[in-house]
């Protein structure tokens, strides 16, 4: 994660008629999405849209129709693509016996996290400060606050520098200060990594500002495009109602 | 006092009694911080009892050795509760409850025909005192391969525990781990039943990782606490029921409750 890599502007990630069904219901359909490296694509849409559907589906964890490739244009090679997921929440109660250092050396290590090595404890501690976490590396995991466990969420989100990091609502919780924070951060990661964002987010005001891109959906993608394209289209005013945005 | 003790280890089925002590509380305890982790309290509950059928299935097939039919079926038992969780068709506890219930009375229909139960009634408390060199050599076996799958496998059953999703992008192969874990659950307290019976084993395996996580606040105080907590019952349970003329498995169990309670006040005021 130390070097930087500036985006090359070649890879892109295309998803080809994407479709998830549960039974015979329907949640997600044809969703045909292209993403590029550096940029932030913010996936908006009421509640029960399919928005985390869709995350789960790029995620592989449910089965889905359709297919997703990572491609380098500049050769037409294929790469199988490193997703950096960051969740909503995570399953831990308030005192579950677990700190920072064994939270990110299970996902990251082999190493068992019954025992500790130097090496992986300076190594998690150095991902930490990409988000100035490194101070949490001791604490433990159930009694962070909801902005410091998502700075250490995305520390092992792009410790290995992922081609795609992959956010559900990741701002939840947080106040101003706290997204202003993490929307400047991901502004500062997608230029400065080699790597593609697509996050999903409740807040029309901070994708205005910050996405390149904005897919709105409903079962199948309604809008997508620039966040002024999407926000002055018919679908953006009947899903969200008479909400103007500049 | 040290003759209090010697006169303690003068007996063969005491000494042998006592290093199976020492394997099997470690052991248990190790297990146990993953099981309470997992919240599969409830599934280790009902493999115990389905040992019951696994004796009825081998009385019926006659099968000279029941516990080698007990093994067999308590590992297809948790791989079949492990495939049925999958489908997320109803809530995990009501299911266990529900195979659990009816393995249970499937086997104790079986064994009582006749009126023949009193027969099989040894298995419900245990008797750690009537193990054999041979088994406790399974049993050293059963915990050099359980540490070595532990090595493996507790980042992967960590990690899914803490997220599902999260542990799937990270390419850990969820199902074989968890498969893996459930039979080796299984594998420990069929094998364990005998000596410390079916009413007692899940509380052996649930009490001292609930007592560590009271005082625990990363994995190694974790681990470290359990299976200490683990071996002190067994130890302190061991030699208080020879004092007391008191079945084995039973004390051992009232020590590591007295622990839990410990360790619960002591939490709550620390933190």
């Amino acid at each position: 994660m130390r070097k930087i890599i500036k985006p090359c502007g070649f890879h892109c990630i295309k998803m080809k008629d994407l479709g998830v069904s549960f039974g015979d219901q329907v949640v997600l359909e044809h969703i045909n999405l292209h993403i590029h490296c550096g940029s932030l694509t913010a996936i908006i849409g009421r509640n029960g849209a399919g928005k985390s559907t869709l995350v789960k589906a790029i995620l592989d964890d449910i089965p889905h129709q359709g297919t997703i490739e990572f491609k380098n244009t500049e050769d037409g090679r294929m790469k199988k693509l490193k997703i950096g997921y960051v969740p909503q929440t995570l399953n831990l109660e308030a005192n579950a016996p677990m700190d920072v250092y064994d939270l990110i050396a299970s996902y990251c290590y082999r190493y068992p996290v019954f025992l500790r090595k130097k090496k992986i404890y300076e190594e998690i501690r150095e991902a930490l400060q990409v988000f100035d976490a490194e101070d949490l590396i001791d604490r433990q995991v159930g009694k962070l606050s909801g902005g410091e466990l998502q700075r250490v969420l995305l520390s092992m989100a792009v410790m290995d520098n992922p081609d795609l990091l992959l956010l559900d609502e990741p701002v939840s919780g947080i106040d101003k200060n706290g997204m202003d924070l993490f929307f400047e951060k991901m502004d500062y990661l997608r230029k400065n990594f080699d790597m593609s964002i697509v996050l999903i987010s409740h807040d029309l005001d901070y994708v205005a500002r910050f996405a390149d891109k904005v897919v709105l959906i409903d079962k199948t993608v309604l809008a997508d495009g620039t966040p002024k394209k999407v926000y002055e289209s018919d679908a953006f005013h009947q899903v969200f109602g008479g909400v103007s945005y500049e | 006092m040290s003759s209090y003790f010697a006169e303690l280890f003068q007996y063969d089925f005491m000494r042998r009694a006592f290093v199976a002590i020492l394997i099997i509380t470690p052991l248990l305890g190790t297990l146990g911080t993953m099981i309470v982790h997992k919240k599969m309290a409830y599934f280790s509950d009902a493999l115990g009892h389905s040992a019951l059928t696994g004796i009825a299935i081998g009385v019926i097939c006659g099968i000279k050795d029941t516990s080698l039919s007990m093994v067999i079926f308590a590992v297809v038992f948790a791989f079949l509760l492990n495939q049925i969780n999958r489908k997320n068709l109803a809530a995990t506890d009501t299911i266990i409850s529900v195979f659990a219930s009816c393995s249970t009375a499937i086997g104790l229909a079986i064994l009582s025909r006749g009126g023949n139960f009193s027969k099989y009634s040894a298995i419900l408390v245990g008797d750690i005192l009537s193990i054999t060199n041979r088994e406790i050599l399974y049993l050293f076996l059963i915990f050099v391969i359980t540490m070595v799958f532990w090595c493996f496998a507790l980042n992967r059953l960590n990690a899914i525990s803490i997220h599902l999703s999260l542990a799937k992008s990270r390419n850990i192969s969820v199902r074989l781990v968890e498969d893996i874990f459930a039979m080796i659950i299984a594998l420990i307290v069929t094998l364990s039943i005998k000596w410390i019976g079916i009413l007692l084993i899940n509380a052996l395996l649930i009490l001292p990782a609930a007592s560590s996580r009271n005082i625990s606040s990363n994995m190694r105080e974790y681990h470290k606490y359990a299976i200490l907590f683990s071996m002190f019952s067994g130890v302190i349970g061991l030699v208080v029921s020879y004092f007391t003329n008191v079945a084995t498995g039973p004390m051992i169990v009232i020590v590591a409750s007295m622990i839990y309670f410990a360790t619960y006040l002591y939490g709550k005021r620390s933190r």
